[in-house]
């Protein structure tokens, strides 16, 4: 389908409105353009002699027209305007829901603020070119089109005269619309530039300091403004021409019709109130001629920035329920066995997991260690599917993850990731966030605070569970966070519990606490725990030790110590770093 | 993001003094556009007049050669108005820029100045803003704003005289519907402040809700929110809509009211206006020219209501450009030199190191020796990281910081370059206090390499040398074939000339390290600063590395925080540095022999690359 054909489909929803919206335009056209016929008769009569009931009524009509255009004109702009938020309410919807399909890599791939641009400043240009564009467009050409026969009819010559500049108001419309689009376009580049720039001496301003390059910085950064000031000049000089030149045409076709107009009169072919009427058509002619040149650029920019929404509409969700089946049918059928079959993962040619195999008997805790970049956080991240793992490697109850429906999966996993994300809401809707209701029952939000050790901190908090963190509430320390998200897992009651290096900005005390507590909830789970803390694995039922993306230990804490390996060696660093802090 | 949505009140008295005085430089500019704009009202006022004239005199008369006169009257306004309207445009726009062009370096020269504690507060984002949007949104005050206000208020002043002087009578008639027009704008006003403010408030919860579901949409998979998401983004995106909706109403109501205005003008024209044409105390071409001017005469009064927006956007806008300028900078030059980045700046070339003939206490002509006394500092008030801190480095010495994360080693690089100012004790270097120093002389003597390499658009020889003209294309080259960068660069397609990708992405760590010892090899400080990279390179690169050092370090006071052992065992001399003091000093020998927070340092730390 085309682009301007999806669109379509978007503006169908609408038709009773635009259908009611183009009548009011058809109206609103037409009355307007009734007046300067009343006006016509006015001035003929008057002209001639006529009586004060006469002009009684011409006065009552054109205040009767007014008011009639009015209400047309509040309808046409209250529908079609109207319509068209409603349009631009709808993409965002589907752009939303769109985005919330998509799979973790495509996030990982494309800037959140170039997706943010997408659904705000793209949504507006598509809503300028659905609602004022139509609009403009269908007023503008009915009044083009309708004053011009009238003109013909009051003087077929005269017209022909009046439209003489109107080639060139066309030619330059074009000539100076193109330059003065390419011109803003340079300078919206030479913005970027200069943002550029500044960027780069934010980003690195202890090297700019450090190196005494103020002068320096200061100086690109005069070199690049100026670059943007000659680029404006240059759009300022078409500019500057553009606006008069528009005035003098329009003003060349008045003064045509003066001129030639009261010859006319003169000569007895026309009269003085078909002069003024005339004259009237003619100023209604000026609005659609530069408006068609502004709504040109509307439609330009409504497609361009149409085509950028539809690349993201058009990017199908690489993790979907496509193979889904129904051999585990709702969570509740889900024991928590979990195993890794030859699992083998690459991003592109970087290969990050090697031939993976462990089977996690539902109910245990099994303990992942390994150093930065070694793959545990991807070997986590493929249980629920944030990464697609390919078919038949990964399996829960002897099922292969693909398979089992992604509301099943995922509402059977409460993961807690390395660097928790909480949003800006109160803390007893992020320790709830994963139930279908808001919380209405505090005591599953309590509980669940309570094995992650969060009710004490929540105690000094002013609101208790109700304080708002984030940016426009108070500001949680790296461990309250982690902690929070361990609530917020918990409190989904998971049959698999994924902890990612949930605890690294806990203190060792506060871990050891957590870990006490959270034994009794694990003991009905199955466990997966990456940790670089040997104490976090020591009591694990097995441990896998990874190394650039490959299992090269595994067993239990006492078997690995004994064997010397990768294992012990972190186990006697990690004795080392308490000493140090111990003292 | 929520405070850049924020919007005051549309007009502060304080603020648009203040934005008048960047006017000041340009009264003439200014004059001339709006002698150019007044100039224009007036021969936009000449057509309904115009007609007044052929309707009354030559039509009657049958006067065509009075006729042509008209036509050739009419040209001349029409010549004058057109280039009345090109001066002014051009004028004024160009005057704008200029404004800008001023306001922007003095917002990023003051960038330049500001504290870092303020950088640590501040996002960049939120800076690039104030560069960029906000003095844009400054921009169309300037050009469209203030000067088409003085046009439309010319306009109405034009045509009203212009119609006391045709006829008082009914100019008075006219002019009755004013009130009613008055009230309407006041009652438009009111409305569309409050729904745009609205929809901005709206449409500020659609952007937070959206940035903040778009980053933690892993979270949001996995805890199976998208159904309630939906929910919630959809109220909100239904508030938003359903506020521009109302915002139309108040326009869709007040265009048309103004046209029923302005019929209401003309219908009562006609209806009084006529019957004195009747008993000839009228002419019908005064009649006609009032008609036309009465449709005229509403226009700029709609202009003016709509520029209302532009007001409040640009007065949020200047409010937090001049926060920005406020704010005060701490960290200056110390009173024995008083000399600032801005003089500088306008005086090129920027010669950066003064030469060896500079003052007996000028730090880039002494030996270079540093010494801290019972130095405390905190970033955070109440949690100092350096507590008491005393140390001093002889000229020539190298010395290696040593410690755990969060130790303190960054914090004493810090303070020594003068990015923050110690709270209690001092600095010196070669006995003067380095808040006594002129602050481009103290850092010109110091050569810093991060850990972290910054590396600047533009090419491979103009990362080395910086915008230090004085470092020759000859100099580059030694520093570089100093420190083995040369073989790299020489195998990139233009050598010294390599454009450098953005942030160096085609540069491996490695190269960019070596690029920034070849850096401070060209700047040839008294006393270098090393905070080394924990990031593991290849063995061979690890050599070359090393090796580098050496040539860098060379005659020179440095200060290492060292994660190679290499660079360690190269050391005169160790500190170590634990919880904010220090705590032990010596040899690595003899910090290894003492079994204490050394050792076991050492063990967690540098065992392991020494294996490698």
């Amino acid at each position: 389908m085309t682009p301007g054909r999806r669109l379509l489909g978007y503006l169908l929803r609408y038709r009773r409105s635009f259908v009611v919206g183009f009548l009011c335009v058809i109206a609103t056209a037409s009355i307007g353009l009734a007046s300067p016929w009343v006006l016509k008769h006015a001035v003929d009569d008057l002209h001639a002699g006529a009586t004060a009931d006469k002009f009684r009524f011409y006065a009552a009509a054109l205040l009767g027209l007014a008011a009639a255009g009015g209400v047309f004109r509040f309808l046409m702009r209250r529908i079609i305007i109207g319509a068209s938020r409603g349009i631009e309410y709808d993409l965002r919807n589907d752009f939303f829901a769109h985005l919330q399909r998509l799979d973790l890599g495509y996030f990982q791939r494309h800037r959140t603020g170039d997706l943010m641009s997408r659904a705000t400043s793209d949504l507006s240009a598509v809503r300028s070119m659905v609602g004022p564009a139509v609009m403009y467009t269908a007023t503008t050409s009915l009044t083009f089109v309708v004053a011009l026969m009238l003109m013909i009819s009051i003087d077929a010559w005269l017209t022909i005269i009046a439209l003489v500049p109107l080639p060139f108001v066309t030619a330059s419309v074009r000539y100076f619309g193109e330059a003065i689009h390419r011109r803003s376009e340079a300078i919206q580049q030479q913005l970027s530039e200069i943002s550029a720039i500044t960027q780069e001496m934010l980003s690195g301003v202890r090297v700019v300091r450090a190196y005494g390059q103020e002068p320096f910085e200061i100086e690109r950064f005069r070199a690049s403004n100026e670059v943007y000031f000659t680029r404006n000049r240059g759009l300022i000089r078409l500019q500057g021409v553009f606006n008069p030149i528009m005035g003098l045409l329009m003003g060349t076709s008045a003064l045509l019709v003066l001129w030639l107009g009261s010859r006319e009169v003169v000569a007895g072919r026309m009269t003085v109130g078909e002069l003024v009427a005339f004259n009237a058509y003619l100023a209604m002619l000026a609005w659609p001629m530069i408006a068609f040149g502004w709504v040109t650029s509307l439609i330009q920019r409504g497609m361009a920035s149409w085509k950028r929404m539809l690349e993201v509409f058009d990017t199908g969700p690489a993790v979907t329920d496509a193979d889904a089946t129904d051999a585990i049918p709702d969570v509740a059928a889900i024991r928590g066995e979990i195993e890794f079959r030859h699992l083998t993962l690459a991003f592109g040619d970087r290969v990050v997991l090697h031939d993976i195999s462990a089977t996690l008997p539902a109910g245990t805790t099994t303990a992942i260690v390994g150093g930065t970049g070694s793959g545990k956080s991807t070997l986590l991240s493929v249980l629920p599917r944030l990464h697609n793992p390919p078919p038949g490697t990964v399996f829960i109850d002897g099922v292969d993850v693909r398979h089992i429906r992604l509301a099943v999966l995922r509402g059977a996993i409460g993961f807690v990731p390395q660097e928790p994300f909480l949003f800006g809401a109160s803390l007893s809707e992020n320790i709830a966030f994963g139930w279908s209701q808001p919380p209405q029952d505090p005591d599953g939000v309590e509980s669940a605070a309570a094995i992650a050790r969060l009710d004490t901190d929540v105690r000094d908090f002013p609101k208790g569970y109700d304080t708002v963190i984030g940016e426009r509430g108070i500001t949680l320390s790296g461990g309250q966070k982690q902690r929070t998200a361990i609530a917020r897992a918990l409190a989904v009651d998971p049959k698999i519990l994924v902890l990612d290096d949930a605890l690294s900005a806990v203190d060792t005390y506060t871990e050891e606490e957590i870990l006490r507590r959270l034994q009794g909830v694990m003991r009905q789970r199955t466990s997966l725990i990456v940790s670089h803390r040997i104490s976090t694995a020591r009591g694990a039922d097995q441990i896998l030790v990874l190394s650039g993306g490959r299992i090269v230990e595994r067993g239990t804490h006492d078997d690995l110590v004994t064997r010397n390996g990768v294992y012990a060696e972190l186990h006697r660093k990690q004795l080392l770093e308490e000493e140090l802090a111990a003292s | 993001m929520h405070d850049e949505e924020v919007l005051g009140k549309a007009y502060d008295a304080r603020l648009m003094r203040r934005l008048l005085e960047y006017l000041r430089p340009y009264r003439r500019q200014v004059g001339v556009a709006i002698a150019a704009i007044i100039g224009h009202s007036i021969f936009e006022l000449a057509p309904p007049y115009l007609t007044k004239l052929v309707i009354d005199e030559y039509i009657p008369a049958g006067d065509l050669s009075g006729l042509g006169a008209v036509a050739v009257l009419f040209l001349v306004t029409l010549a004058g108005s057109f280039a009345l309207e090109y001066v002014q445009t051009w004028t004024m726009q160009m005057t704008g820029q200029r404004i800008m062009f001023d306001l922007r370096m003095q917002v990023y020269r003051h960038l330049q100045r500001l504290d870092l504690r303020y950088y640590d507060r501040n996002p960049v984002g939120r800076l690039m803003t104030r560069v960029t949007t906000d003095v844009d949104v400054l921009n169309e005050l300037f050009t469209s704003g203030v000067v088409s206000v003085f046009g439309d208020v010319f306009t109405l002043v034009g045509i009203m005289g212009v119609l006391i002087w045709l006829d008082w009578r009914l100019a008075l008639i006219a002019f009755s519907v004013l009130p009613l027009i008055a009230l309407i704008t006041q009652w438009f006003r009111r409305h569309v402040r409050d729904s745009y403010r609205t929809v901005r408030t709206w449409i500020a919860r659609i952007n937070a809700y959206l940035q903040e579901r778009i980053t933690g949409m892993a979270t949001v998979q996995l805890f199976r929110r998208e159904a309630r998401d939906f929910v919630e983004f959809d109220a909100i995106d239904r508030r938003h809509r359903d506020a521009n909706v109302d915002s139309i109403f108040y326009y869709a109501v007040f265009y048309p009211a103004i046209e029923l205005v302005s019929a209401l003008a003309v219908a009562l024209i006609i209806w009084i206006g006529g019957g004195w044409v009747l008993e000839n105390t009228l002419t019908l071409g005064s009649l006609v020219a009032f008609i036309m001017y009465a449709q005229r005469f509403f226009r700029p009064i709609q202009d003016m209501s709509e520029k209302f927006n532009v007001l409040q956007g640009a007065m949020a806008s200047s409010e937090r450009i001049f926060a920005l300028l406020d704010t005060p900078v701490e960290i200056v030059s110390g009173g024995s030199a008083p000399r600032n980045v801005d003089a500088a700046s306008r005086n090129p070339p920027y010669v950066r190191r003064p030469g060896p003939s500079g003052s007996g206490d000028s730090p880039a002509a002494g030996p270079g020796a540093i010494a801290f006394e019972n130095v405390t500092f905190a970033y955070v008030e109440g949690e100092p990281v350096l507590k008491d801190v005393s140390f001093r480095v002889e000229p020539g010495q190298r010395v290696a910081l040593v410690g755990a994360t969060g130790s303190g080693k960054t914090t004493i690089v810090n303070l020594l370059l003068r990015f923050y100012d110690v709270q209690q004790g001092r600095i010196t270097i070669d006995g003067v206090d380095i808040r006594q120093m002129d602050l481009r002389e103290l850092r010109s003597c110091v050569g810093l390499v991060l850990q972290d390499v910054h590396l600047f658009s533009g090419t491979i020889a103009g990362n080395i040398r910086l915008g230090n003209e004085d470092i020759s294309d000859e100099a580059v080259r030694r520093a570089a074939e100093a420190v083995h960068a040369a073989g790299f660069i020489d195998r990139l397609p233009q050598g010294m000339a390599t454009p450098v990708a953005e942030r160096g992405a085609t540069l491996s760590v490695g190269q960019k390290q070596l690029l920034s010892f070849a850096r401070a090899l060209a700047f040839d400080p008294r006393v270098l600063i090393l905070d080394e990279a924990t990031s593991s390179v290849d063995t061979e690169t690890e050599l070359l590395i090393r090796d580098a050092l050496k040539v860098v370090m060379h005659g020179r006071t440095t200060i290492a925080i060292a994660h190679r052992l290499s660079t360690i065992q190269d050391m005169d001399r160790i500190l170590v540095l634990h919880k904010g003091r220090l705590r032990e000093s010596g040899t690595h020998q003899e910090l290894l022999a003492q079994r204490g927070i050394y050792h076991r340092l050492y063990e967690l730390q540098f065992q392991d690359r020494s294996a490698a």
